[in-house]
């Protein structure tokens, strides 16, 4: 028998939008939270550019943890122009530029925003964001254990 | 940059912060609108953290463009049926 509560968990998506991945802890991060997701029975899609999705597609040949990968600019378009929405969305962020898209998606879309922050700034770029999402943040460039730790503390595939 | 990139631009700030490009409009241009992110201009979506400052001079669109490994860009555009169309709106 399914619980109708764990019916809905399963019917559930997670939009993941990747930053520029010149930090290499957002490629790590990134799988670890779409198995994560998965595990949960929610299903994420990745947004990005062509270079953050095709280090997830090498490192993941067969596609056992990645699913749906589209195009950053797609992915908003179809947000913007209501063709399709989220239940979760985490915005990977250590510039500038990733406060920018997360406030867009805030903006846009209906889903539950969290900010996965990281990089040498992090502290710096989590103080800088005023809208309303839950902060994911650690200083992490190389290792990916400190943000993974907090991603875990927040267990956000549990809400 | 989509379609953005087919236009004649003419890049202001390069690899800037969005706060920085939003005072240059505000510091720089006496006729500005504020926009929610999402907006469309010449067929984009803007990326920002609103308000979205955008100026208006004569026939000239200057307006943030913000990429993931770049950073936000104010860029200048001619093209008096855009420039209108924003006018317009205020």
């Amino acid at each position: 028998m399914i619980d109708l509560a764990d019916e809905e968990k399963a019917q559930r998506s997670a939009l993941l939008v990747l930053g520029c991945p010149q930090v290499p802890v957002q490629t790590s991060i990134a799988l670890y939270l779409i198995h994560r997701l998965s595990q949960a029975g929610i299903t994420p899609v990745v947004a990005g550019n062509r270079s953050a999705i095709t280090l997830l597609v090498v490192a993941d040949p067969k596609r056992q943890y990645l699913g749906e990968a589209l195009d950053l600019d797609r992915a908003i378009d179809q947000i913007t122009e209501k063709k399709r929405d989220f239940d979760l969305c985490f915005v990977f962020i250590h510039n500038d530029a990733g406060v920018s898209y997360a406030a867009t998606m805030g903006a846009i879309s209906k889903a539950r925003l969290y900010t996965i922050i990281y990089g040498e700034h992090y502290d710096q770029i989590a103080a800088s964001i005023e809208f309303p999402c839950t902060n994911i943040a650690a200083k992490a460039v190389h290792n990916p254990m400190p943000l993974k730790k907090m991603l875990d503390e927040v267990a956000p595939w549990a809400a | 940059m989509g379609c953005i990139e087919s236009l004649p631009y003419e890049v202001i700030l390069r690899g800037a912060s969005f706060k920085e490009c939003r005072d240059h409009i505000r510091n720089h241009f006496k006729e500005s609108i504020e926009v929610k992110p999402g907006f469309k201009i010449f067929d984009t979506h803007i990326i920002g953290v609103p308000p979205i400052s955008v100026a208006l001079d004569g026939d000239f669109v200057i307006f943030p463009f913000t990429k993931p490994c770049h950073g936000t860009f104010l860029l200048r555009v001619e093209d008096k049926a855009e420039a209108d169309r924003l006018r317009k709106r205020k």
